[in-house]
């Protein structure tokens, strides 16, 4: 078998490249300084964070990163002076503000929330999207056309749409503000574009291996196991990856319906802005690390992904 | 092994009739060929016997049992499929030895199992590389090897050569042959190559339109063709055709065409008048100055030992195959004496052969229906 792979017909001249390859620069530089910015920010101190004109060369500081996942009270200097040594570098840096550590913040549950639920979530939508894209693509379905396009108008409104019916459906079943609820929720919104990713990438496999399984006695289900699934990794990744960044990133329905034990980390981490004054450096640490699973992920799966994106282009 | 019985089959999708009413009986150990032009429902009835189709009527019986309805892992087939189905993500190996592992057999088994089989299509030297490296020739006997590791009832294979360069098919023709005759498997092979079929079959069934049109040995199906789609389909270049009219009576043994008579096999049924067509192979035309069945030659191919000639007469051209050594020139008229005793004689509205001397000793090999 040969791989067609997508290639211009036409080599590009050497000036169109030079102009496309500026664009390109340009628009990663434009999409990388926010973060770059996010990132300088969490390593200042709150003085330093809101300087004007900003600094860009700062002494880095950790007191974003104590302040994002401590809660601290206030104390006079005399009973800070009081208390034995410090016992740590969140502890002498928190003290040189006239505080102590009350305790843990709220940031590490909330984080742990999102991987609960952003994964969870991933996990289902892309379970239930290869097994109903492998039954559109492998079986007779009645009404196969109208059934795909019923799946796919969920996407054409916008999800917050339905978010006032939602949110009294979530209060009345008591599925408000728990984990349950929300995997549910974006399960639901992702498993379209599941079953859509995937039902093209399974009809890109021939049948014949499936076929040739069952003949060499194997049941169905071990077949698709067998030889589908190895075949669809690509697919699968790719389409996981798809449904963990809207699962991770979403903020709507999450600030509408998690409050308390179920919130996630988009809607907690601009509460961090009221606790004792603008504390800027704290949130740029909240959402550096914030970034930091789906970074992981899409770097070990960054093959895939190119894939995934780039789907179509190479379909005969 | 186990013999395949087949009987009144059939296939719809929606209002297309893939296969109509085929019967065939495969014996125990037999090589049968399915041939036919394209989209004539071959893969279908292999389907079918597969068990990765189910009948819309008919019966499939293997060693006797009825397995119309059973699942295709229920069947002990073995499948080659046109285009391998090879397991990318598996070696060699693997490949091969994926049917004993649905079995549950022990991995120690498992490796003797398909060493020997690797030994018997000569690939013991493949097998822990990567099947995406593989040259087409060795992707098929890997195919082969997956498919006879398991010793299973029968053999389906469709098209297996398809992909294959000429100069592998050739090889792998001969390599299959000499397989089968080694281990005596039950096959059904499907081709739309004739000289495929011919050079392995023991049986040949010529389908068409989802109908076969003749069932029989390489040999009654070159020199007795039940039907003018096999006699035309059959051979290289096919039998010619002339057109006659007139009835035949049972006893006669001379028709008369263009004029001149022409000593026939004799007749052995009655044929009320109607458009008939007499059949000549190729080879069974001389140029003969004596005879009155005239033409002019057309053009000339010439192929070392013979050469085809192309003879226009009044009802079109007509190719002989005669020895190379004979010179002719582009517009010589030529008389043409034709072996008698091989000549067949066609019904030309229904296409079917006229029963005659040839078919005696034989039962006729059409299948029965419409
Ligand atoms: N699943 C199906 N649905 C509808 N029509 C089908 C289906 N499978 C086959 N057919 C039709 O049935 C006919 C016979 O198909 P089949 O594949 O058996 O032909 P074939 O003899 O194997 O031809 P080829 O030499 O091209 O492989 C074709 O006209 C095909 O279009
Ligand atoms: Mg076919």
């Amino acid at each position: 078998m040969s791989l067609t792979s997508a290639h211009s017909v036409v080599a590009p001249s050497a000036t169109s490249k030079r102009v496309a390859g500026t664009i390109i620069v340009l628009y990663a530089l434009i999409s990388i300084v926010p973060l770059l910015w996010i990132f300088a920010t969490s390593f200042k101190t709150p003085p330093d964070s809101i300087a004007y004109p900003p600094k860009i060369l700062f002494q880095p500081s950790l007191e974003g990163y104590c302040n994002l996942f401590s809660t601290r009270t206030r104390q006079t200097p005399e009973y800070i002076n009081s208390l034995g040594p410090a016992t740590g570098v969140c502890d002498e840096t928190v003290r040189k503000r006239n505080m102590v550590i009350a305790g843990p913040s709220n940031f590490m549950p909330r984080f742990v929330n999102s991987l609960i639920i952003a994964f969870g979530s991933t996990f289902c939508a892309v379970f239930l999207g290869t097994l109903s894209a492998y039954g559109f693509s492998r079986f007779k379905v009645p009404l196969a056309d109208d059934l795909l396009f019923f799946i796919l108008s969920t996407r054409m409104m916008p999800p917050i749409a339905v978010a006032i019916p939602i949110y009294l459906m979530y209060r009345e079943l008591g599925l408000s503000d728990t984990a349950l609820g929300m995997i549910l929720l974006y399960t639901a919104v992702n498993v379209s574009l599941a079953v859509w990713l995937l039902k093209g990438f399974i009809d890109e496999i021939p049948r014949e291996y499936e076929e040739a399984a069952m003949i060499d006695g194997y049941t169905r289900l071990q077949a698709f196991w067998r030889t589908v699934l190895p075949q669809a990794t690509t697919g699968i990744a790719a389409t996981a990856i798809f449904c963990l960044i809207f699962a991770w990133n979403e903020y709507a329905f999450a600030a509408l319906l998690t409050s308390g034990t179920a919130q996630t980390a988009p809607p907690f981490i601009p509460t961090i802005i009221g606790e004792g004054g603008q504390d800027w450096p704290a949130v740029a640490a909240g959402t550096t690390i914030f970034l930091v699973p789906i970074l992981v992920f899409t770097i070990l799966l960054r093959k895939q992904l190119l894939r995934g994106i780039t789907f179509g282009a190479v379909r005969k | 092994m186990a013999e395949i019985r087949v009987e009144h089959l059939r296939k719809a999708f929606g209002d297309f009739v893939a296969v109509q009413d085929s019967n065939f009986v495969v014996g125990h150990g037999e090589f049968f060929v399915m041939l036919g032009p394209s989209g004539c429902g071959k893969t279908t009835t292999l389907r079918m016997i597969a068990g990765l189709e189910l009948p819309t009527g008919g019966k499939i019986l293997l060693g006797g049992e009825d397995v119309t309805m059973r699942r295709a892992r229920e069947r002990d087939i073995a499948f080659v499929f046109q285009l391998f189905a090879l397991y990318p993500h598996m070696n060699v190996r693997k490949n091969i030895g994926f049917p004993l592992l649905a079995q549950g057999m022990p991995g120690a088994e498992i490796r003797t199992r398909v060493e020997e089989t690797a030994k018997l299509l000569r690939i013991d030297h493949l097998l822990n590389k990567s099947v995406s490296g593989l040259a087409g020739g060795d992707r098929q006997r890997v195919a082969l090897g997956r498919a006879i590791v398991r010793r299973p009832k029968c053999f389906l294979m469709d098209e297996p050569l398809g992909t294959l360069d000429t100069e592998f098919r050739d090889l792998m023709v001969h390599e299959l042959r000499e397989l089968h005759n080694r281990i005596h498997a039950t096959t059904v092979y499907v081709t739309h190559d004739q000289m495929e079929a011919m050079s392995m079959a023991d049986k040949i069934a010529v389908m068409n339109h989802g109908v076969i049109e003749q069932f029989g040995t390489p040999r009654e199906i070159y020199d007795r063709p039940a039907t003018m789609f096999v006699a035309d389909f059959i051979g290289s270049p096919p039998m010619n055709f002339l057109g006659f009219g007139g009835g035949l009576s049972k006893g006669a043994r001379e028709i008369v065409v263009q004029g001149a008579k022409v000593a026939v096999p004799e007749v052995r049924e009655d044929i009320a008048p109607a458009d008939m067509a007499l059949g000549i192979r190729p080879e069974h035309i001389r140029f003969d100055d004596g005879s009155k069945l005239r033409g002019a030659i057309y053009g000339t191919e010439y192929l070392g030992t013979t050469q085809i000639v192309a003879v226009e007469t009044s009802d079109g051209i007509i190719k002989a195959r005669v020895p190379a050594e004979i010179r002719l020139n582009p517009g010589d008229h030529v008389g043409l004496s034709l072996s008698s005793a091989r000549l067949s004689l066609f019904e030309k509205s229904s296409g079917r052969a006229v029963r005659t001397a040839i078919h005696d000793g034989v039962s006729q090999g059409r299948a029965q229906h419409g």
